[in-house]
C-alpha cells in the first residue's frame, strides 16, 4: 500500500516540480577514516544552527517531505539534536545516516522520542579487524553494533549498510546474517564513487568483476529471479528513450554543509548556494539543474543505442564525474555485464580502441627485424 | 458524539502539502496516508483548539456544495480515522500545542 502511495507521490511531485527528497549533510567532519570515503574531512566553514535551520524552513516551505540528515558523522555536531528537534518541529521525514559510534543511551533516547523513520548504519564486515582496518578505527564495529542494539531496543527501525569492496568482497553473508539478528534491515552497495574533487584514486577499491557476479547471482540479495535479473537486455523501446535517468534535479537535490547545492551527493555539479540564493530560486531557476532536469536517455549518444538503455542502473553522477552527464558510467556499464554478460556499446568500444593499442605494440617492423 | 469535539495533529507523524493533497506518515509505524483535498482542509485547521463542527461550517461548507449534516458526518469519520492510526488527537476538551515528542 505505501509503496503505490510512494510511487504516486513521487509522480505528482515531478509533475510539480516539488523536491521532495532532500539530503542534507550537516558537516564532513567525523570520527572514522574509512579507506574508500569520498570527502575529506576538514570544516571549511560549515553552516550556522541558524542558518541551518533558515534553510529547514525554506526547504519545509518548497515541500520537501524526506530529509536525510548525514554528514560526515553527525553526531560531531554539538548542535546536531537542536537540528534535528526543529527538522521534525517542521514535520519532515527525518532518516539519519550515521557510524553509530557516539550513539549513547541518552542519545538513542533522544532519536526515539524525536520520531526519525530510520538510522543507518555503515557496516562493513561482521569480523572486527576487517571492519575496523577500513573505518581506520579500532574498537568501531563492536561500537556500531552496540549503536544498532541500543537503537533496536527502543524499536528505531535501523538499515545496515554494507559497501563492497576489495577489503570486504567476502563478507556480505557475515554482515546480512549479523542485521538479521540484531533486526536490523541489510543493504548492499557495490559501488565504491570518486572523491567530490574528482579524485579517482579510491575507485580501486572496487571489487572485480567475479565477484560483483557472485552478487547479482544470489537470490537472496537480488530479492526475486536470478535467471530474469541477469536476461540479456531486449534495448530501450520508444517509451524509454524518454524516461528520464533517476531522481537527481527531479525531485531530489543534495545540500552541502557549506550551503552549496548539488542534484545529489554523487553528483557534484554546483548548482547555487543557499548562503547567497534561496532554496526555492535554486531549486526552480538553477541553469545547472535545468540542464539536468532536459536530459532523457535519448539524449545520450552512447546508453541510447546500448541495449543495457532501458535496464542499466547508470547514475548520472558517476557519468558527470567521468567527465560528461550525457555519457555513460563504466562502472555502471561493468555491472551490467557482470549482470548480464553482455558488453555495454561504451565497453566495447573502449575493449577495440584496446585491441588498436596492441596492434601498434607488435609493429611489422619488428617482426621483420626478428626473422632477419 | 454530543459536546464539542476538538481535533489536534499529532506531533508523532511528518507530513507535507503536495498540491492540493497532504501525504502523512506516521512516526510510530512508518505508515503512510494521502490526503485529498477536502481532508487536507480538516487536517490543516486541525490545530486543537477549533472544535470540529467549526471547521466543517467555515472551511467546509463554506468552500464546497455539500450538506452541513453529510460534512460533519463524513469530517467525524475521517478524523476517527486518522486518530486510530495516531495520526489525529481526539479530545472534548481543547488540546495545547505540545513540542515534538514521540511515540
Amino acid at each position: 500500500m505505501s509503496g503505490v502511495l510512494i510511487a504516486e507521490m513521487a509522480d505528482k511531485a515531478l509533475k510539480l516540480r516539488i523536491p521532495l527528497n532532500v539530503q542534507l549533510d550537516l558537516t564532513y567532519r567525523c570520527n572514522e577514516r574509512c579507506v574508500h570515503c569520498y570527502l575529506d574531512h576538514h570544516d571549511h566553514g560549515e553552516m550556522t544552527t541558524a542558518e541551518i535551520k533558515d534553510l529547514l524552513e525554506q526547504m519545509a516551505e518548497a515541500g520537501v517531505f524526506y530529509l536525510t540528515i548525514s554528514g560526515g558523522e553527525i553526531l560531531m555536531r554539538r548542535d546536531f539534536f537542536e537540528i534535528l528537534e526543529y527538522a521534525r518541529e517542521l514535520t519532515f521525514c527525518v532518516k539519519l545516516k550515521t557510524n553509530g559510534i557516539l550513539i549513547r543511551k541518552k542519545e538513542a533516547d533522544r532519536i526515539k522520542a524525536l520520531g526519525v523513520e530510520s538510522v543507518q548504519i555503515s557496516i562493513y564486515s561482521h569480523v572486527p579487524a576487517v571492519h575496523d582496518a577500513i573505518t581506520k578505527l579500532p574498537g568501531s564495529l563492536r561500537q556500531s553494533i552496540e549503536a544498532v542494539r541500543r537503537l533496536r531496543a527502543h524499536g528505531i527501525h535501523v538499515v545496515m549498510a554494507n559497501v563492497l569492496m576489495t577489503q570486504n568482497a567476502h563478507d556480505y553473508a557475515g554482515v546480512r546474517a549479523l542485521a538479521a539478528e540484531l533486526g536490523a534491515q541489510f543493504i548492499l552497495d557495490p559501488t565504491i564513487t570518486p572523491m567530490m574533487d574528482g579524485d579517482r584514486s579510491i575507485l580501486s577499491l572496487n571489487v572485480d568483476e567475479n565477484a560483483l557476479r557472485e552478487v547479482f547471482r544470489n537470490e537472496a540479495l537480488v530479492g526475486g529471479n536470478v535467471e530474469e535479473f541477469c536476461a540479456p537486455p531486449q534495448g530501450p523501446d520508444e517509451d524509454t528513450l524518454d524516461m528520464l535517468p533517476c531522481s537527481a534535479g527531479h525531485t531530489a537535490c543534495y545540500v552541502s554543509p557549506y550551503g552549496d547545492v548539488y542534484p545529489c551527493v554523487q553528483f557534484p555539479l554546483p548548482s547555487g548556494n543557499v548562503r547567497r540564493t534561496k532554496f526555492l530560486d535554486i531549486w526552480r531557476d538553477s541553469p545547472q539543474l535545468e540542464e539536468v532536469r532536459s536530459i532523457t536517455l535519448r539524449d545520450m549518444p552512447s546508453c541510447s543505442k546500448c541495449a543495457h538503455g532501458g535496464t542499466c542502473t547508470r547514475c548520472p553522477g558517476l557519468a558527470f564525474l567521468e567527465g560528461n552527464m550525457r555519457g555513460p558510467s563504466t562502472q555502471d556499464c561493468e555491472k551490467s555485464f557482470a549482470r548480464t554478460g553482455i558488453p555495454s556499446v561504451n565497453l566495447a568500444s573502449r575493449k577495440s580502441a584496446m585491441a588498436g593499442l596492441v596492434q601498434i605494440q607488435s609493429a611489422p617492423a619488428m617482426a621483420t627485424a626478428a626473422s632477419a | 458524539m454530543t459536546g464539542k469535539l476538538y481535533v489536534a495533529r499529532s506531533t508523532a507523524i511528518a507530513a507535507r502539502s503536495l498540491g492540493d493533497e497532504t501525504m502523512v506518515m506516521s512516526a510510530t509505524d512508518s505508515t503512510l496516508f494521502t490526503l485529498n483535498e477536502v481532508a487536507t482542509v480538516i487536517w490543516k485547521a486541525a490545530d486543537g483548539l477549533t472544535p470540529l463542527e467549526e471547521i466543517v461550517a467555515n472551511k467546509i461548507c463554506m468552500e464546497y456544495d455539500v450538506a452541513p449534516e453529510a460534512a460533519m458526518k463524513d469530517a467525524e469519520d475521517l478524523v476517527a480515522k486518522l486518530a486510530q492510526h495516531g495520526l489525529l488527537l481526539l479530545s472534548e476538551q481543547p488540546i495545547p500545542r505540545a513540542k515534538v515528542v514521540a511515540a
